[in-house]
């Protein structure tokens, strides 16, 4: 490829038409989203001030620059309902990640460790629900947890509880359902990593002595150590801004930033506000999406021919 | 030869039956003749027979589906470009630019991305609807497309395409003879992913949506604020079968194709 001079139309055009689509609607609009971070709220049509008008010249680029306000951060940094929001989605997407983690590893180590000829059959299982809608997901465990739902039944049925429990509007509910629909995301960038494994090693530790526990936590969590940073960052930076979930399993007093800044857009049409709630989110998450990326790209640099 | 080990049984059991159980309920739940979803009466297809009746519903199940046919074909397209450029496009100008904008849209928030497109859609004064939410997959599921179709080029023997070019094939026809048929299954499931992706998308839709145009999530999450419905019960078992045939179908057709696969190449070089 690189003693090629002259690159093909062909190739050049491969390049160019997704590029040219990703920066229309994806670059461009952050952009924008980024502008209005800085507009005011107005009541008008669309909601904000000042709109940019290249007629006026130059004179009306200067008026533009003038008009943009930092007050939204202000509002953002300052009021305790939007600083809490992000807290607890810090909080709820750290826990969740934690709880997968521990749930998905037993089950990714399983998976590598099944005879071969199941392997395919037992990873196509844990994909498959995946291919179904995120929201059936989530409606189903409405079904079970309502307060008459399947698990009060169990739990009075086996006498654990006398009364049935509200599970229905709180954290419990988030937790499950962020944990039930993430589930795939995170066993299976575990399972690529116990499976490449060379399972020599462990044997090589078995017979220098080592016990079990101490060939797991000595061996194979160290070498699953990608698997784990890809699992975790692949779940923790959606839940982070997750709108369905807690809006549909959570209480309406604890609500996570998502939810903050589709209330603002929608509720409130306090479109600048919104934007300011996305861009703080976006800062947020920078760091962890530009390490996914990071690896992605090694990943892809490594496996070329 | 390994054995499961009965912890290891343990814990896959306890997996699947995680995953499973609670798609297993719906489904079962969806035939209950009792109006409370709760309170068993025996099996009816009662609530299939007002899913007939419910026009509103159907609507939605077909915006969905026209805008999933649609943005899954655009995106399909438009990812297997990306994912050519990716991986033959070698170090080009903003590489690292047009990485980035692959990668963010698989994690990034979907309020983040709905919000966006929405102001941006806004700015252009375009008329919120069908289109705009056919835009607005076919730029998420590009990305997944990309990498699977990106996945199966990395581990793709390029002498075969050098020996196409080397006898003088142009790049196109090349491609056309040589690429496609032999990455076609990662283009199939490419495809497929991009179609269930929309058909499940509830956020982005509802930003970018308008007047006119509900899809499927969007009706189904209006019901599903108000509580457990039967109805719901039967449209979601409607759509977990779909899938779950679409699913086996293009398994079949994938490891059909596998198996003649050398035999087919040689055909057509």
């Amino acid at each position: 490829m690189a003693e090629k001079t002259a690159r093909h139309w062909t190739t050049r055009a491969a390049i160019l038409v997704p590029y040219v689509w990703l920066a229309a609607f994806f670059l461009a609009p952050f952009l924008i989203v980024l502008k209005i971070s800085f507009s005011q709220t107005a009541i008008a049509q669309p909601p904000y001030v000042p709109v940019f008008d290249l007629a006026t010249g130059w004179e009306g680029v200067r008026e533009f620059f003038a008009a943009l306000t930092l007050e939204n951060y202000a509002a953002v940094f300052t009021d305790s309902l939007y600083v809490w929001s992000y807290w607890k989605s810090l909080q709820v997407a750290a826990i969740s990640t934690a709880i997968l983690l521990a749930v998905g590893y037993p089950v990714a180590y399983a998976l590598a460790r099944a005879p071969r000829r199941w392997q395919g059959v037992l990873v196509l299982l844990v994909v498959l629900p995946f291919w179904t809608s995120f929201l059936i997901r989530v409606y189903a465990w409405i079904n079970i947890l309502q307060h008459d739902g399947l698990l009060n039944q169990a739990l009075m049925a086996l006498r654990i509880v006398d009364a049935p429990i509200s599970w229905l509007a709180t954290d419990y509910a988030v937790y499950i359902g962020i944990v039930y629909s993430y589930f795939p995301f995170m066993v299976l960038p575990l399972y690529a990593a116990l499976e490449k494994m060379d399972e020599t090693l462990l044997e090589a530790a078995a017979d220098l002595g080592a016990p079990p526990w101490r060939t797991f936590l000595g061996v194979t969590v160290p070498l699953s150590l990608p698997g784990i940073v890809a699992g975790a960052l692949l779940c923790f930076i959606p839940i982070m801004g997750e709108f369905v979930i807690p809006d549909l399993l959570g209480s309406s007093s604890t609500s996570m930033i998502g939810q903050i800044l589709w209330l603002e857009f929608f509720g409130n049409r306090d479109w600048p506000v919104a934007s300011a709630l996305a861009v703080v989110l976006l800062a947020l998450l920078v760091t962890p999406i530009l390490i996914y990326r990071q690896r992605e790209a090694r990943q892809l640099e490594r496996g070329r021919p | 030869m390994k054995r499961f080990g009965p912890l290891n049984l343990t814990a896959l059991a306890l997996g699947l039956a995680f995953l499973y159980l609670p798609i297993a309920i719906l489904v079962i739940n969806s035939f209950n003749d009792s109006r409370l979803v709760t309170v068993w009466s025996g099996w009816s297809l009662r609530w299939y027979r007002a899913l007939l009746n419910d026009s509103a519903m159907l609507e939605a199940a077909s915006v969905s589906f026209r805008v999933a046919l649609l943005s899954a074909t655009a995106a399909t397209v438009l990812g297997t470009l990306a994912a050519l450029a990716l991986t033959r496009g070698g170090r080009f100008r903003g590489r690292l630019a047009f990485s980035g904008m692959i990668y963010a849209p698989l994690v990034m928030p979907e309020v983040i991305t709905g919000l966006s497109l929405l102001l941006l859609f806004v700015a252009l004064e375009l008329d919120r609807g069908f289109w705009t939410i056919v835009i607005a997959h076919t730029t998420l599921t590009l990305c997944f497309v990309a990498v699977v179709v990106q996945s199966r080029l990395v581990t793709f023997d390029m002498s075969l395409e050098e020996a196409a070019m080397d006898l003088g094939c142009p790049p196109l026809r090349t491609f056309f003879t040589v690429t496609l048929p032999l990455i076609w299954p990662a283009v199939a499931s490419g495809w497929m992913l991009a179609f269930a992706l929309s058909l499940d998308d509830l956020v982005l839709a509802s930003f970018v949506t308008g007047p006119g145009a509900t899809t499927l999530p969007i009706r189904i999450y209006s019901e599903v604020r108000l509580g457990v419905k039967p109805e719901i019960n039967a449209v979601c078992t409607i759509m977990i079968a779909v899938v779950a045939v679409g699913l086996i179908t293009a398994s079949l057709i994938t490891k059909r194709s596998a198996r003649r696969e050398p035999a087919a190449l040689g055909a057509r070089l």
